[in-house]
């Protein structure tokens, strides 16, 4: 009985090991410079991809294909230091978090570009020996875990107690002005702990993939989820609290896979991740009470002045785009369906990340729990369309603000990772409450739109329908934006201690906020949902939230003609393209960046 | 007499190994100017901030209008009549100085904010949606009033009503959280350091609009380092260091105060206290 208990621990402690490596890389980097990686996950990716080449390529061995890891992941991390996020440096403090997404866009599909998109087979390269311990058993790739684990906190609490360098990285760490008046180049620290931290994580993804003996190149985006986890369990920027938080992960992971079956593995991961940013925002290695650490006040967004249209205008393009409906273009009317349907996601976002500063990276969930509502109400129960859609419009505001809720009290870079977790929770809790959602077969058999018992199935009806739904939406948000309630968003957004100070309860109006782009969002996921007429927990994923950020960021924070354009050119763009299509991701990541460096209030300008 | 509009008895807040307000009293009666002085670090920042429901206190009670406060919401002590600047402003650098302002004026709305539990919220959408005539007249009589609050800086804010916050000069941005204060009209309005950053004119502007107010009756509690500005207002000063009170009575007697002479001294910010 004992043994399989021993081996689940000792599974947890190694993956809770590479947790830990992940981890501590990026709680070094958010202590030098602030920010939260979101593409030290595809570094770990790289890293896995280049010791899967030298492997198979080269047949080095084992030092020298962990060495080739090193120092390639190391080279990119000063790579993305020094040509992506130096010269966003003085910006306004949401740019680099935002590079860094639009970076591991481009490296993941980079990868994908050049291995290749279906997972590979990365042999551990060690002899297979397990010993007997007790009742359980350990292996060698297991003890090489562990001993670079053990290994690498070793020379890192060395390098950083007892190298000048590692001095200069924590005087940098703990203040940067004051480290540069010092005489520290602080330039060359950023440097150096993102060679550092990205050294880690690539190792970190090589180890993995012998661990199991598979890479892909999706497996970016859970690492990243994982790190930042393990990160936040120990608290942010707390590198010790790190290695605990890496093994406590691994742990809660192995035992409650034990208890209830793998497909609950993630559940537990950010469930505990939403514990944790609740009940112990400094970690749980801090104890001491004090103001929630905020790395995000003052200036949020860049200053800018918004491209004032003429309403004459939007009233011409609107025409002009109802009477392309009765044009004989189905494909370009799909396409454009799909731009519009996909607007109303980008304009909750907007509302909820540019109005309001609330930077959502699980905004598709509010799609799925749409989809899901109507989906469920019209198969089920049997409800008309046309009702079943607005009851999910008015189910996912009530819902989506309810799950988003231990977020509000959170700012800037936790509000990103809260909601990040939660969309994944939303989505988990979909595939796993199968009673309800039927898990992982989906949802089939969704009846098509409908008004009035009147069936929608050309493609020129949805596109109405599409574009009715849009203008009622944008014309509505545009009019509670010029009232007082608008006001009150965007003083929560330029400075929620201030506006807290002129008493604008900061959690009414982020639900307010929630709630009325929860509606749109939920009525978009649910047109979806009967245009498909199959959905399953994958069809809004975390890819479309992040998508959803740059249509935003590309037709200006808080812009509602901005997002409707943003959701139209990056759906219609790479459709109409078709050679592009596989490269739509990478594509979405230039864009991004590019935004970011040249044009950050967007196309239209932030509101 | 009767109680004192705020009342603050033996607070105290600690911070990682350092206690920045060890064990402060204060009382600031109706209409009356206190100013807090004291040298950097002296605990004076905090204070206003555990005052004004941003921190909460290790220790220690603060009464505000009678009712006890301590650690009370931000939001809640707005409502009550509490407005505050901050050391280094807040202003909202991408809205409008109008709608800076206006959101000053948040608490007193009552047409668009109804006093409804539970449906407020979806009522207050639907009201923004919606707007009808009481909603417009409030909206509408407020930006008068705003216009009348910004007359007080004469032209240096009027013909910049739309401009953004984030254009203007560092001693407008000032001027803007005061005039976001006065909107709430405050029963207390607390100023942290009203003229850092001003030259000596603008700082003489600053003191004529201060006793302005104060001749208009607002009660006021003040930090400053311009001593010369603190003697001609205050009513009353209180000398902090080390988080601690160290001195307190009418202006000319805290002035010298040996205790205060020796922490301006034993302190390098004796140049900048003396200005």
């Amino acid at each position: 009985m004992l043994g399989p208990w021993l081996d689940y621990t000792v599974n947890g402690l190694i993956i809770g090991n590479i947790y830990a490596l992940l981890a501590v890389g990026l709680a070094l980097i958010f202590g030098v410079a602030n920010l939260i990686n979101f593409a030290h996950g595809s570094v770990y990716t790289v890293g896995a991809y280049i010791g899967w080449a030298s492997i198979t390529y080269l047949h080095t061995p084992l030092p020298v294909t962990l060495l080739l890891v090193v120092a390639g992941c190391a080279l990119l991390g000063i790579a993305i230091e020094r040509l992506g996020l130096r010269p966003l440096h003085g910006r306004s403090r949401i740019a680099p978090l935002l590079a860094t997404i639009g970076i591991s866009l481009v490296l993941d599909q980079l990868v994908q570009l050049l291995g290749s998109p279906d997972p590979r087979a990365l042999p551990s390269q060690l002899p297979d020996v397990r010993f007997q311990i007790g009742n359980g058993t350990i292996g060698t790739l297991d003890l090489l875990i562990a001993g670079i684990g053990i290994g690498s906190a070793t020379l890192l609490y060395v390098f950083l107690r007892h190298t000048k360098l590692g001095w200069a990285v924590r005087a940098t760490a703990q203040d940067q002005d004051a480290a540069r008046q010092m005489g520290v180049d602080t330039d060359r620290i950023n440097l150096t702990v993102f060679a550092i931290a990205s050294a880690l994580g690539g190792v970190s993804g090589v180890l993995v993939g012998m661990y199991y003996n598979s890479i892909d190149p999706n497996m970016s985006f859970d690492a990243t989820l994982k790190g930042v986890v393990a990160m936040m369990i120990g608290g942010l920027g707390n590198v010790p609290g790190a290695i605990g938080g890496g093994l406590l992960l691994g742990l809660t992971e192995s035992y409650g896979i034990a208890l209830f079956g793998s497909s609950y593995r993630n559940l537990f991961a950010f469930a505990l991740l939403i514990l944790i940013l609740v009940l112990a925002p400094n970690g749980l290695f801090r104890w001491r009470r004090d103001l929630p650490p905020e790395p995000l006040t003052g200036t949020f967004i860049a200053p800018s002045r918004p491209v004032r249209i003429p309403r004459s205008v939007l009233a011409g393009i609107t025409v002009a785009a109802a009477l392309l409906g009765l044009a004989p273009l189905p494909y370009l009317l799909q396409t454009l369906t799909n731009g519009l349907l996909t607007a109303l996601l980008a304009l909750s976002l907007t509302l909820v990340a540019g109005t309001v500063g609330q930077v959502s990276l699980g905004q598709a969930a509010l799609l799925a729990i749409g989809g899901y509502a109507s989906g469920l109400l019209a198969l089920d129960l049997g409800w008309p369309v046309d009702v079943s859609v607005l009851a999910a419009g008015f189910i996912t505001a009530a819902l989506g603000t309810l799950v988003v809720y231990p977020a509000f009290r959170m700012r800037g870079h936790y509000v990103a990772i809260a909601t990040l977790g939660i969309g994944q929770i939303v989505a988990l809790v979909i595939l796993n409450w199968t009673g309800l959602t039927r898990g992982a077969m989906g949802l089939t058999a969704i009846p098509p739109p409908s008004i009035a018992g009147v069936e929608l199935t050309s493609v020129r009806s949805v596109y109405w329908l599409s574009l009715a739904l849009v203008v009622a939406m944008a014309l509505l948000q545009t009019r509670l934006l010029a009232a007082h309630l608008g006001r009150a968003w965007r003083s929560i957004r330029e400075d929620e201690v201030a506006a807290r100070s002129y008493g604008v309860d900061a959690n009414r109006y982020k639900a307010l906020a929630f709630a009325f782009g929860g509606f749109g969002a939920g009525v978009g996921g649910a047109v979806t949902a009967h245009l498909y007429s199959y959905i399953d927990y994958q069809t809004f994923s975390a890819q479309l939230s992040i998508v959803a950020l740059t249509m935003v960021i590309l037709g200006g924070l808080g812009n509602v003609p901005g997002a409707i354009l943003g959701a139209v050119v990056l759906t219609g763009f790479p459709e109409l393209f078709r050679a592009a299509a596989e490269y739509r991701m990478l594509a979405y990541g230039v864009v991004l960046l590019l935004l970011i460096r040249y044009r950050p209030q967007g196309l239209l300008g932030t509101v | 007499m009767a109680a004192p509009l705020l009342q603050v008895r033996g607070l105290v807040r600690r911070f990682e190994g350092v206690t920045a307000v060890a064990g402060v009293d204060l009382e600031v009666a109706e209409g009356e100017l206190v100013s807090i002085i004291g040298p950097n670090g002296a605990g004076k920042s905090t204070l206003f901030n555990v005052i004004s429901g941003l921190d909460r206190p290790d220790a220690g009670s603060v009464h505000f209008r009678g009712s006890d406060v301590t650690g009370a919401r931000p939001e809640k002590l707005a409502a009550q009549g509490l407005a505050r600047t901050f050391q280094h402003g807040r202003v909202f650098g991408n809205m409008s100085v109008m709608d800076n302002v206006l959101v000053g004026a948040h608490t007193r709305l009552r047409a668009v904010r109804p006093a409804v539990p539970l449906l407020g919220p979806l009522l207050e959408l639907w009201l923004a949606a919606v707007r009808p005539g009481r909603v417009r007249a409030e909206e509408a009589a407020m930006r008068a009033e705003v216009k009348q609050i910004l007359t007080l800086f004469g032209d240096r804010l009027l013909p910049r009503l739309d401009n953004p916050a984030y254009s203007l000069s560092y001693a407008n941005r000032r001027r803007v959280e005061i005039a976001r204060a006065l909107a709430l009209r405050p029963v207390l309005l607390m100023m942290d350091e009203p003229t850092a950053g001003m030259n000596e004119s603008e700082t003489a502007e600053m003191q004529e609009i201060l006793a302005g107010l104060k001749a208009r009756g607002q009660t006021i509690l003040l930090i400053e380092h311009k001593l010369e500005m603190v003697m001609r207002l205050s009513d009353r000063v209180i000398a902090m260091d080390d988080g601690r009170r160290i001195a307190e009575g009418p202006p000319a007697a805290v002035r010298n105060d040996p205790a205060v002479i020796e922490a301006y001294l034993g302190h390098a910010a004796m140049g900048q206290a003396a200005e």
